[in-house]
């Protein structure tokens, strides 16, 4: 897709994903907001995967270790057709698959997280899969940043570059926000870029919401034969609601009616916007 | 109604103790919020420890503390601390024996719509296995408040569950004996007895009056510390009421209802019926809604009450 039909999609599932969350009045808005580019970026255009056939052998994995922000992956999963928008509506009801993690009964989700830090051992284990076949694809897994207190990430960093895991991508969605304040109050994660470094991965700093900076970034995986790549990509949670932006409460916040609407309107202008600048061109 | 939950309850207790015992610690794993803790961390801050999101580092770091003469609490979700954490648990917590209280907030099906990661069904299970370790669930507010007044007496490791939101109150004060390790006989009766712990007692007392209309009169436990076993009450029970139903917030393997019939089967065998959360995966909804699923509701419990008195 041209990056321009990509800011769009990521502002129309922006739309979708707050829509469920206050339909069902439970979610965690402030980071699903945050990486909705990342997840668009992988599922409209980097990743290798096929809708009819979800299980294809050769499909690039995509792991959501930070588990909790499943609304925008439920929105995508649904528009790319994996499932009926429809079910979208049972979103965190009784009985659903579309439970507020991930949950691997829906076509799409390889497997099922919640707990925090166990995304990135599977992802190991699933890159080192694909080497001992002989397989081309990729694996993605998308961490959040307040996650990387886990022991269990650094363990599978260690892993990762000790397997020489090429086909590995770790994105670390770093929005500088985790649920009691910044990470650099709760648990100061800094210099992180050169943590990750040093164990060993090729580690790209970009601007995490920039569609560009995205689709080029993750285009160019692997950079560096032998070494798995860290796109650490710099977010702000809460992104494309102007009011939930950088605000720590929005974590878990419910929008209201009106706030719905507000976020629901600011999201429409950037949609017209961008469809705008689309015809000039 | 009740509109104060037992997390806020246990805060608001260390607060007021804190004051005196400057040893008392409160940490947390980016839980401070769930967990209510906030105000302590605010009041305290040289007796709050944030370790962000790290269950089994929270669970060592505060087994240290407590080797250094500190009393710490950790709070933490239930689903993470009773299972990422079980082996510092086990082995710096119970083995090493420092006096460490870990507080499960949010167990049971407390955060129903989230999934089976955090549902935390099994947390009563593993802690009863390891030797050592206290294992407690308060019914209400005044319970937690009397429970945790006990735990920072008590020089010990200890696993505490507590649910999310408010709870009808069971007891109307907190002007009653308290004693870890002791039932609460809530209600004399002797056709039948009804056993829970934590937030199934008020389903439990319930299920009693129904009984009541029905002509049955049920005996109430309310057996707030599964470990160690009030042994004594519940042969007592079996002996005298002919029949026991246990009702928990927790996989039918292993918690109460197991508890309870490890004792009676060995002591005192009678009918019994364990009632909690079926071995199937996790279904998920609005605690309410779960419970009523899984039938640990005050209206089934009658009913099952009802077919064991007349088998
Ligand atoms: C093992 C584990 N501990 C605690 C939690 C509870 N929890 C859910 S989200 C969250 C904060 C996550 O912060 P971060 O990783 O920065 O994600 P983001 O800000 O992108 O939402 C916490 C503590 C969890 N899901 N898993």
């Amino acid at each position: 897709m041209e990056i321009q039909d990509l800011k769009i999609k990521a502002a129309q599932i922006r739309q979708d994903l707050l829509t469920i969350i206050h339909r069902a009045k439970t979610g965690h808005t402030g980071g699903s907001l945050s990486n909705t580019d990342i997840l668009t970026a992988l599922y409209y255009e980097i990743m290798n995967i096929d809708v009819a056939n979800p299980k294809w052998e050769e499909r690039d994995r995509f792991v959501a270790s930070k588990g909790h922000s499943v609304e925008s992956l439920w929105c995508i999963l649904a528009d790319r057709g994996f499932f009926p928008k429809e079910e979208l509506k049972t979103y965190s009801q009784f009985g659903t698959r579309l439970i507020g993690h991930p949950n691997n009964k829906v076509p799409g989700i390889e497997m099922n997280t919640g707990a925090l830090g166990h995304g990135l051992p599977i992802s190991v284990g699933m890159a080192l899969a694909a080497k001992r076949d002989g397989r081309s694809y990729r694996v993605f897994c998308l961490m959040g940043d307040g996650e990387q207190a886990e022991g269990s990430n650094w363990e599978a960093a260690m892993a990762g570059a000790h397997y020489k895991l090429d086909n590995l991508v770790g994105i670390i969605d770093r929005n500088g926000l985790q649920i009691s304040g910044t990470t650099e109050e709760v648990m100061g994660l800094e210099p992180l870029e050169e943590k990750w470094a040093a164990f060993g991965w090729n580690v790209i700093s970009i601007d995490g919401n920039s569609m560009e900076e995205l689709v080029q970034t993750f285009r160019n995986v692997p950079e560096i034969e032998g070494k798995p790549t860290l796109v650490l990509a710099n977010t702000i949670k809460g992104k494309g609601v102007s009011f939930a932006e950088g605000v720590p409460g929005w974590h878990h916040h419910v929008p209201n009616d009106e706030e719905l609407e507000r976020g629901l309107t600011e999201l429409q202008q950037k949609i017209d916007e961008l469809s705008g600048e689309g015809q000039v061109k | 109604m009740n509109k104060i939950p037992n997390r806020q309850v246990i805060c608001e207790t260390l607060l007021s103790l804190a004051k005196e015992d400057r040893d008392i610690m409160v940490l947390a794993s980016d839980s401070r919020g769930s967990a209510a803790m906030a105000p302590f961390a605010a009041a305290y801050p040289e007796q709050f420890v944030e370790v962000g999101i790290a269950e089994q580092n929270i669970v060592g770091i505060s087994a240290g503390l407590a080797h250094s003469g500190k009393k710490p609490f950790v709070t933490s979700p239930a689903c993470f601390l009773s299972m990422r954490s079980i082996e510092q648990i086990k082995v710096d917590v119970a083995y090493s024996g420092t006096n460490v209280k870990l507080i499960g907030i949010s167990g049971g099906v407390s955060y129903g719509a989230l999934g089976m990661s955090h549902h935390s069904v099994q947390d009563i299970a593993v802690a009863r296995a390891i030797p050592g370790l206290m294992v407690l669930l308060p019914a209400d507010r005044h319970e937690t408040k009397k429970m945790t007044e006990a735990l920072v007496q008590h020089n010990g490791g200890a696993y505490v569950r507590i649910g999310r939101t408010a709870v009808e109150d069971v007891y109307s004060s907190d002007d009653y004996p308290f004693e870890i390790g002791k039932a609460v006989t809530l209600r004399e009766g002797s056709d039948i007895t009804l056993i829970g712990a934590g937030e199934t007692v008020r389903i439990i007392l319930d299920a009693a009056e129904l009984l009541q209309q029905a002509g049955v009169k049920a005996r109430v436990l309310n057996m707030h510390t599964i470990k160690p076993l009030d042994e004594e009450a519940i042969i007592a029970a079996a002996r005298e009421t002919g029949g026991i139903i246990t009702v928990e917030e927790h996989s039918v393997f292993g918690g109460l209802g197991a508890a309870v019939a490890e004792v009676v089967v060995q002591n005192q065998p009678v009918p019994m019926k364990v009632l909690g959360i079926p071995d199937e995966p996790a279904i998920a909804g609005k605690t309410a809604e779960v419970f009523e699923h899984y039938g640990l509701t005050p209206g089934n419990i009658n009913k099952i009450a009802l077919e064991l008195i007349n088998k």
